[in-house]
């Protein structure tokens, strides 16, 4: 088991190092000037050369390569250009906010995707398939940012029942920080009151960013239930006279999920990366609304971390799904 | 040709695909025709300014008084043009990588496969809105930016087939009579692995008008006044609640659009590809 998550650990590193330097290189062979960026509209030349000299930039290429691998292998990924304080602390704070998001959104859509995708799967061409089957259409075509802008018009301006936005009312103090993440530090303070508003506010967001990921679950579920159901061990289990819930919740489950717990790891990282939008939308906090405004102020040393940071997450979460396919299937273990 | 329009006619929600692909063309094509104000393009019109759904209007108007059925029409051949342009430049760059990659064996195969692993692996959609803003912000930045993340998709499923082409019999007879490499790589496999990228750029056009009308919605992609559906919901933000019409309607053209292709994408799929038929 040990060896065999260190070995897809090691698999991962030399992906990692060449989306290090994909990504720079892609970032720094676009021709804009990012000394005349970050100085603004107002500054002077001297300025200018002033903080090409201060970032290194009038280094050749390989060389700020370089010096950027070394900062970033000791977390180091250099100071914002619009907040001026260092990018890692700024990730670090903002991160548990989207987790937060992230977590709850991918609840949601394997609570209701999976018993959706089974039923699907059992009604096989049937109406609840056919009309679960263009609801998955549906959930893949849907922008997301329309979405979100439909969810706030109903449910938060029209009827009041949700707030607009943000990740808590403004007329509530934050819990004290113990873990970063608001509902779990609500719970442990024993602030239930921020927990409620807490909760209230992530359910928009959290519905818009599940729903691509609920379709998604649906349909990879339902094509792993009508495989499995074609198995001899079915037919061999239904003669022998086990009860049809026991059969469908237990065996035929969990027959069928690999390809859905690959799903939901992919799902993972598209999650954080789609939650950019959603994030600018809603006003959340997180890593999202950072690389929206990153992204329109031209900042590059957080545009290079997150996209790091999203490849990171990538990786690890396919681990993961490597981990979670060899517990299901055992036999993937003892090949590796 | 013939039996695959037959053979897609059985298949209910592709041809309700093909039904709204053909009408997204017709409009792309015949749109000034067709609006009944094509003139709402540019003009402006401040006496009728966010007007409800009427008969005179069928879509409302917006904060420009312009009628906003008219630009949701106009709008289906600037996000078609953007589709089909990044689909295929990203065909142009990832098919004959995927085609060398997939023949030959050695560095430069191995090189292309490991640097197609890693831009698959990045956040596509971050990373086209970061390069969308480093080129300057503008519809042709926004279109290179997605063919930049999007041809790794083609180079892997042209790869692929290619392995599996190059040790067929018919490729060994080919080589065996004398054939030159490139006119095997282009005359016979090309032709053969055709169909799988096919349907990849059916899906692609789909989800590129998602992402470009992302771009657009941030400010990154087309710029007023054009009649583009992502600009038109950022714009409607400031008049909501009150104007529920000017964001509903241009949003609802995206999602018609693009469950279109996708349906398409999906039927064209079970033909080329029957074992994945009951897996949708």
């Amino acid at each position: 088991m040990l060896r065999f998550v260190l070995r897809r650990c090691a698999l991962v590193l030399p992906s990692l190092l060449g989306l290090l330097v994909v990504t720079f290189l892609l970032i720094h062979a676009v021709p804009s000037d990012p000394a005349v960026a970050m100085a603004g509209d107002a500054a002077t030349p001297e300025q200018i050369a002033q903080l090409r000299l201060q970032y290194g930039l009038d280094r050749p290429i390989w060389e700020q390569f370089a010096v950027y691998v070394g900062k970033v292998a000791r977390f180091d990924f250099g100071e914002s250009a619009f907040s001026h304080r260092p990018v890692a602390l700024d990730i670090v704070q903002r991160l548990p906010a989207t987790l937060e998001l992230t977590f709850a959104s991918l609840l949601l859509s394997v609570l209701i995707g999976v018993p959706l995708g089974v039923a699907a799967g059992l009604k096989h061409n049937t109406w609840p398939d056919h009309l679960l089957r263009i609801f998955s259409v549906l959930g893949v075509a849907i922008a997301a940012f329309w979405f979100a802008i439909m969810l706030q018009l109903l449910f938060a301006m029209n009827l009041g029942w949700l707030p607009l936005r943000g990740e808590l009312s403004a007329t509530l103090s934050k819990p004290p920080v113990v873990t970063g993440f608001l509902l779990l530090d609500s719970i442990v303070t024993g602030r239930w009151d921020a927990f409620a508003d807490g909760l209230r506010h992530l359910l928009l967001p959290a519905v818009t960013l599940a729903l691509g990921g609920l379709a998604t679950i649906v349909r990879f579920t339902r094509s792993g239930v009508l495989d499995t159901l074609q198995n001899d061990f079915v037919f061999y289990e239904r003669a022998v006279g086990y009860r049809w819930p026991r059969l469908v919740w237990i065996y035929v489950l969990r027959n069928s999920l690999t390809a859905t717990v690959t799903q939901i790891g992919l799902l993972f990282g598209g999650l954080i990366a789609g939650g950019v939008v959603v994030e600018a939308i809603f006003d959340w906090p997180g890593i999202g609304s950072y690389t929206v405004q990153a992204i329109l102020t031209g900042d590059r040393q957080v545009m290079l971390a997150v996209t790091l940071l999203v490849g990171a997450v990538y990786a690890a979460v396919n681990i993961l799904v490597d981990v979670a396919h060899g517990l299901l299937d055992p036999r993937l273990m003892e090949r590796a | 040709m013939k039996p695959i329009l037959a053979r897609l006619s059985r298949d209910l929600p592709a041809m309700l695909g093909l039904g709204v692909v053909v009408v997204v063309l017709l409009l792309a094509i015949f749109g000034p025709w067709i609006a009944p104000h094509p003139e709402d393009a540019s003009a402006s019109h401040l006496l009728r300014r966010l007007k409800p759904p009427s008969a005179d209007f069928p879509f409302g108007t917006d904060n420009l008084g312009r009628d906003i059925l008219s630009r949701v029409i106009l709008g289906a051949r600037g996000a078609l043009q953007i589709a089909l342009t990044v689909v295929v430049v990203a065909m142009l760059i990832g098919v004959p990588l995927g085609l060398v990659a997939g023949y030959r064996s050695g560095w430069l195969s191995e090189t292309i496969m490991r640097v197609t692993d890693v831009v698959l692996a990045i956040p596509q959609l971050v990373l086209a809105l970061a390069l969308a803003q480093l080129l300057t912000p503008s519809l042709e930045s926004a279109m290179l930016a997605l063919s930049l993340t999007y041809w790794p998709f083609f180079t892997r499923i042209v790869y692929a087939e290619t392995r599996r082409l190059s040790a067929s019999l018919f490729v060994d007879a080919l080589r065996g009579v004398g054939a030159a490499s490139p006119r095997i790589v282009f005359l016979h496999i090309l032709p053969n692995a055709l169909s799988p990228v096919i349907v990849r750029a059916t899906i692609g056009l789909g989800f590129t008008i998602l992402v470009a009308a992302v771009l657009g919605f941030l400010g990154m992609g087309a710029t007023p006044p054009a009649p583009d559906w992502g600009l038109a919901i950022a714009d409607s933000r400031t008049y909501l609640p009150r104007a529920w019409w000017y964001a509903t309607f241009p949003g609802l053209a995206i999602l018609i659009t693009v469950m279109g292709f996708n349906l398409l994408g999906d039927g064209l799929r079970d033909i080329v590809d029957p074992r994945l038929r009951r897996s949708r």
